[in-house]
């Protein structure tokens, strides 16, 4: 006993107070990223809440401040988010499950892996240009809100590839090994087992990557979504506006009851937001291992 | 090769629904000469073997002497690893598991398996004993056949009055009764386990054992075990295996039990069993 208290030096209280250093500061961080949040939501709701109502939700933009609504921002959006997820989840879970499930290790692969997480950082302009170039003009879809969408579509892709595959590793080797004893071939294990397994993962990562398109404005205005519309999309090949424009342009006029406007338009798009989310997560929670029977 | 109807084998002592002793038993699995290499490591080295239908053949030997390859290589589960290679022959009724004509999913589904650690999967009962059916495409009542299994697998009683509850509920005794369940699904010919109570408390892994006995008279069941108790139990054949200087697994032994484990013809053999190495 002796010889121990002579070599450790245990300083406990030391060790004590550190931990208990490091935690509040934790805390604090936590804390600070919830006020920013608040404050955000908090000011917004304030100067917006007034101007929000069902007439605001179901005009369309105007000169006047009193009479200029979201109508076309908001069916512009829910257009073009139907349109990109149309496109982005399919192709984002297949490739992850190619990639996961069939590719075999090799480098080619790695290239393709490390090329899907470098674009997952290429600024959004930068996708925009080549919607413009590409969706716009080569395949000559206008300035359309289906050209919008595939260009949101390939912008996200890379955020659903990577939580996909994250969600499919995680899935454990010995359900694998189960279904193969079974007698599986290689697709039912990956169709009835893995991807069931790795469903959670791949709506997070869903709901994240929409969160993402949801908001960006930079490509869009490359693609031409206009400024000022008097109408709804009819179909995909019309154009249109979104929510983040209208907004953008409503906070950009000097006068007091524009930037009203454009409170009430970002409650509308956070609303928008969390829907979209809740949807998601009620699914993800449905999926979960417990739940399912 | 190895059953001589003139030997009788001296069945564990509480077999007595088995083939009566002197009758001889058909070889339903083989292996002749066979080697394992991942990469440039032998794993294995020239096994031979033979295991009877309806009969319980244990596997023992100390840690990382192949025993688990071994088992692996009868269902071909040693596919998955990419720099595996056999050479030599795996015979199931007469015919080479790794020849190229053989349908590796058709295999599985007659040699079925149960691991170490109980790996239901994250479904239901009824799911987890209703998969290998739907997936071989079983053209029938899946109720029924999910109810036989799971009598077969001495689970029903447990579980009859909630089959839509997770699996990853039960116990890890029940969960791996689940397992067998789940392989005795697909009416398999050959059960291989893998240490089956390793993971299991001694109360569980007595029902298991009991589980074992029963399946014995319809089944042919090769388990891997590092408990000589288990093996001295349960089985009617023992195979001894051993790792040599360079690593590589030989088979030492094979007898009936009872001579194994009392007369041992070979030097490894008695040292292993009476705990002065391994």
């Amino acid at each position: 006993m002796t010889t121990a208290e002579t070599t450790f030096r245990r300083r406990l209280l030391a060790r004590k107070s550190s931990g208990i250093g490091f935690a509040i500061l934790c805390l604090a961080a936590t804390l600070f990223a919830i006020a920013a949040l608040a404050v955000l939501l908090i000011d917004v709701t304030s100067q917006g809440i007034g101007r929000l109502s069902w007439d605001f939700v179901n005009s369309f933009p105007s000169r006047k401040p009193e009479e200029a609504g979201i109508k076309a921002a908001l069916w512009g959006t829910i257009w073009m988010m139907g349109l990109t997820a149309m496109f982005a989840v399919p192709l984002g879970l297949g490739a992850a499950i190619y990639l996961e499930e069939y590719a075999g290790r090799n480098w080619i692969t790695r290239i393709v892996e490390v090329n899907i997480a470098n674009l997952a950082g290429v600024p959004s302009i930068v996708y925009g240009l080549l919607g413009l170039a590409l969706f716009v003009r080569a395949l000559e879809l206008q300035r359309s809100v289906l050209a919008g969408a595939l260009t949101m579509a390939l912008l996200v892709l890379p955020i659903i590839i990577i939580a996909a595959q994250e969600a499919l590793r995680a899935v454990p080797s010995s359900i694998r090994e189960a279904a193969y004893a079974l007698g599986a071939t290689r697709s039912q294990m990956v169709f009835r087992q893995v991807v069931p397994g790795a469903l959670p993962g791949m709506l997070t990562g869903i709901i994240l990557a929409l969160s993402r398109a949801i908001g960006e404005t930079a490509p869009l205005i490359m693609i031409g979504a206009l400024l000022f519309v008097p109408f709804t999309p009819a179909g995909p090949l019309d154009r249109f506006t979104a929510l983040p424009i209208q907004i953008f342009n409503w906070a950009s006029r000097p006068q007091k009851e524009f930037q009203e406007n454009a409170a009430a338009g970002i409650i509308v798009l956070l609303a928008v937001l969390l829907t979209m989310n809740a949807v998601a997560i009620v699914l993800r929670n449905r999926f979960q291992s417990g739940h399912r029977g | 090769m190895v059953f001589d109807p003139e030997t009788e084998p001296v069945p564990a002592e509480s077999a007595e629904q088995r083939p009566a002793a002197g009758t001889p038993s058909p070889t339903v699995l083989e292996t002749r000469d066979l080697d394992v290499y991942y990469g440039h490591f032998q794993a294995l080295r020239s096994v031979s073997l033979a295991f009877p239908a309806r009969q319980i053949t244990a596997i023992i030997g100390p840690s990382g002497c192949g025993k688990s390859t071994l088992l692996r290589c009868f269902n071909r589960m040693n596919d998955m690893i990419h720099n595996f290679r056999a050479e030599g022959e795996v015979l199931f009724e007469g015919r080479d598991i790794y020849e190229r004509a053989m349908d590796v999913v058709d295999v599985r589904r007659r040699i079925g398996m149960v691991f170490q650690k109980p790996n239901p999967f994250p479904k239901s009962v009824y799911e987890n004993v209703a998969f290998g059916a739907r997936i071989n495409g079983y053209e029938g009542r899946l109720d029924e056949i999910v109810q036989r299994a799971l009598r077969r697998a001495a689970l029903w009683d447990e579980v009859k009055d909630n089959l839509r509850q997770n699996a990853l509920a039960l116990s890890g005794g029940q969960q791996q009764r689940l397992c067998i369940a789940r392989a005795l699904a697909i009416e398999p010919e050959v059960i291989l386990m893998d240490e089956p109570c390793s993971a299991l408390d001694p109360v569980a892994t007595l029902k298991i054992e009991d589980l074992m006995r029963e399946l014995a008279r319809d089944y042919a069941i090769v388990i891997v075990t590092h408990n000589m108790q288990q093996a001295a139990r349960v089985s009617d054949w023992t195979t001894v295996m051993m790792m040599a200087e360079d690593r590589a697994g030989e088979m030492v032994e094979f007898g009936a039990t009872r001579e194994v484990f009392t007369n041992p013809r070979d030097r490894r053999t008695e040292d292993y069993i009476t705990g002065r190495f391994g």
